[in-house]
């Protein structure tokens, strides 16, 4: 047993962070370090960025563009660009739907799509949840009929992050309505310009549209849109869920939000002088990087440990810590916040108006709430918890 | 980065669960428990023999040249068991301080015979008025003018210092109470004359004493180190120590975790194994994710118990410390509630389980005296 990073893997740590220093636009890191959204064009040119490098898919296969590194490379390549403030790779394409194909498409699927996923010449987005189905996804009603050599997609989905500025969806459809409900499910691949498919925008609680409802109205799409065999989408859509373990923890993300708590915490703005005087605040700061010290020692048994190619519950555990580190950082940005966390801006785009309080202010209640999906999304943390009571404990 | 043990090790922690499953039944540890010093001698000698008592010493001295990862799978295995044997004191705190502190010649001697079995040490530091505090100390030691020193001073909850061979003492030659020079560590025999034990048990099935300091005089061969430096030498020993109290709570939470889940499944009501219904399920599913939050700070706990740059072990161990604490009160009263009245029986061994994983809490400060110091430091991924 030696915990310690080798040689070769603190040499490939300062690599990785002096790329993230030397080659992320200075634009796009003073957006992510103030917590402000991020363009369409921002995500494409960090991530043309990572793919001219060969960073693109660094998990996939070699054959297909990975870049053939450990587990324990992978993870501080993760933990630098997050801490490095980069933007987080669009998971729906590279994390999601590439790793189901690479799996489990046809050849021409491979051909077609892999490589339009690296460099983000196809923006991704996901089709799973549906107005009747959240946390009980198999329970979808969105249909898909055979008709002649074309499928036919009727239904609606929610939920659907950055659907907005997406070229393509991957979307689980009921084939079989007699089956048994998770056996009569299978998985498309959709071009979002096909005749029939109708976007909506939801306002989430921060004043942001990331997500949106995507309707679909006999949506007609070829035969060879089917990934893998007919009924089998559950599957699929299993793996692609428990396929993302590396990364699920988030924890360069939550490094970075301290590293921005602690920055602005020692600005002295109002009543006693700098929040990080408060030695009750700093208690406080001090408890969350202990769950996230542990955290990261978790992820690293975790993603250290042999791949199964099964579901591994221990994704469970990194996402409940994970998540509850995320929201206890933004917690401790309201708190920096103070007073000022009031004003509400209704679009980042910076209009004339003067911000109200000191200029880093805004965004941070805006942060604090959005971050509550984290323990939604991606399987709701009482989803996980029962995972672990069933998959680790036996109960 | 490699969290597998080497075959070594896997034999190691293979022998001592080996060990603990054939003679340290919960049924057996109550007849060591009643036993006069309050653990088993027939015990300490399997583990002499096993070689657990010199494995994280240096082959030069008598050991097995082991480190902190033999310490980390010997601990987690007595957490289990609620093992009651010296091992803690002896082998990782006062073997902490010989090994740090100690002249070759008093390492050749001293480490030798605890790995044989036939020396168990207690270490009395701790006094009335110095809490969790490790500089603050006031009983005296003062030159006798032959080399030797004269010890006058009250040590209190010093852990199995009843059954304890010899002690090691700090005292101070010099400086006020609380300052961090003028610190020594004296090796006394505990039958000396002057020194006063009085033994008691504890809430966690162990003993500890009393122990006062009469005009004790300490040779200048038992002498261990510079009379006026041993801060850091304890320091690091007591940053050892919370390595191995961390495995050894992660072995009492896993039992403890264990012990619940096997009761939910088979104790019935409403006709039901209570183990169907998700409140509990949803709770067994938190003491999981706190259990493997506690085992990452264990294994950093072990890796850093090495590092030879104190600021970072000790900001590190106040870390471990801390997630450790709130894991071990967390799964512990959860076992006790989810067992309901079994667990509130003396007889059951989940409610000692809790009163142990309580007393690791508290032992070298709690999990808020510990965060209290991370927040007077600089982060923990600076």
């Amino acid at each position: 047993m030696d915990l310690r990073l080798t040689e070769d893997e603190i040499a490939f740590r300062a690599e990785v962070r002096a790329f993230v220093r030397d080659n992320l636009p200075a634009s796009i890191r003073e957006k992510t370090v103030a917590g402000r959204r991020l363009s369409k064009d921002d995500y494409e040119r960090w991530t043309r960025i990572l793919a001219a490098k060969g960073w693109g898919a660094p998990h996939w296969p070699q054959e297909w563009g990975g870049a053939g590194w450990s587990p324990v490379q992978l993870s501080i390549f993760l933990d630098e660009t997050q801490r490095g403030n980069a933007p987080e790779p669009v998971a729906f394409g590279v994390s999601m739907v590439g790793p189901v194909i690479y799996t489990f498409g046809s050849k021409a699927q491979k051909q077609r799509f892999l490589p339009r996923i690296i460099d983000l010449s196809d923006w991704w987005c996901q089709g799973f949840s549906e107005p009747g189905a959240g946390s009980d996804l198999a329970s979808l009603r969105t249909s898909a009929r055979c008709d002649a050599d074309e499928w036919v997609i009727s239904g609606q989905k929610t939920w659907t992050t950055m659907a907005q500025y997406a070229d393509w969806i991957f979307v689980l459809a009921r084939t079989n309505a007699q089956a048994k409900k998770q056996e009569g499910i299978s998985f498309f691949l959709v071009d979002m310009k096909t005749p029939g498919i109708t976007v909506k925008p939801i306002q989430t609680i921060d004043g942001g549209h990331e997500v949106n409802e995507v309707f679909f109205d006999d949506v007609r799409v070829p035969a060879d849109a089917l990934v893998g065999e007919e009924n089998r989408g559950w599957d699929y859509a299993k793996f692609l869920l428990a396929n993302e373990r590396n990364g699920i923890a988030r924890v360069g993300v939550s490094k970075a939000r301290l590293d921005r708590v602690r920055q602005l915490a020692s600005i002295p703005v109002y009543g006693s002088g700098a929040k990080i005087e408060d030695p009750f605040f700093r208690a406080k700061l001090a408890e969350v990087e202990v769950e996230l010290k542990a955290l990261e020692m978790t992820q690293m048994r975790v993603i250290s440990a042999p791949r199964t190619g099964k579901p591994d519950p221990a994704s469970s555990v990194l996402k409940i810590k994970g998540s509850e580190i995320q929201q206890a950082t933004t917690d401790l940005l309201m708190e920096v916040v103070g007073p000022y966390a009031l004003p509400y801006r209704e679009s980042d785009d910076m209009s004339n108006e003067p911000p109200v309080g000191p200029d880093w202010a805004s965004p941070l209640a805006p942060i604090y709430f959005n971050n509550r999906k984290v323990s939604i999304y991606g399987g709701s943390n009482e989803i996980q918890r029962s995972i672990i009571a069933k998959a680790i404990l036996g109960l | 980065m490699d969290f597998e043990l080497n075959p070594e090790q896997e034999l190691l922690r293979d022998n001592v669960a080996r060990l603990m499953k054939d003679r340290y039944g919960f049924e057996a540890r109550k007849t060591f428990q009643a036993s006069p010093h309050g653990w088993s001698e027939a015990l300490w000698r399997d583990y002499a023999e096993l070689g657990l008592l010199g494995a994280p010493f240096a082959e030069a001295d008598g050991g097995f040249d082991g480190g902190a990862v033999e310490t980390m799978i010997v601990m987690e295995q007595f957490g289990r068991a609620l093992a009651l044997e010296p091992y803690l004191q002896t082998v990782v705190l006062c073997g902490g301080l010989l090994k740090h502190g100690a002249s070759d010649k008093q390492r050749a001697e001293l480490i030798g015979a605890i790995a044989a079995g036939e020396l168990r040490l207690s270490f009395a530091h701790m006094e009335k008025q110095s809490g969790f505090d490790l500089n603050d100390v006031a009983t005296s030691a003062v030159k006798d003018g032959g080399g030797g020193f004269v010890l006058n001073g009250e040590k209190t909850l010093v852990g199995q210092g009843d059954s304890a061979d010899k002690l090691i003492v700090s005292a101070r030659v010099s400086g006020e109470r609380r300052d961090r020079d003028g610190i020594g560590l004296y090796l006394v025999d505990a039958n000396a004359p002057g020194v006063n034990r009085r033994g008691y048990p504890t809430q966690d099935g162990q003993r500890a004493a009393e122990i006062g300091f009469a005009d004790v005089r300490v040779a200048p061969h038992d002498v261990l180190g510079a009379p006026n430096g041993a801060l850091p030498i304890i320091e690091r020993a007591v940053d050892e120590t919370i390595a191995a109290l961390a495995a050894e709570a992660v072995g009492a939470m896993s039992e403890a975790l264990t012990m619940t889940v096997d009761y939910l499944k088979t104790r019935k009501q409403f006709g039901v194994t209570i183990g169907s219904f998700q409140a509990l399920q949803h709770r067994a599913a938190d003491m999981t994710v706190a259990l493997e939050q506690a085992r990452s700070m264990m294994y950093l706990a072990a890796m850093m118990a090495d590092e030879d740059d104190a600021g970072e072990r000790t900001k590190t161990m106040s870390a471990v410390k801390a997630q450790v604490g709130r894991s071990a009160k967390f799964i512990g009263q959860q076992a006790v509630q989810m067992h309901g009245g079994i667990a509130m029986t003396y007889e059951y061994k989940a409610g000692h389980l809790f009163k142990r994983l309580t007393m690791i809490d508290t032992a070298y400060g709690d999990a808020d005296v510990h965060v209290r110091r991370l927040a007077d430091r600089t982060s923990l991924f600076a």
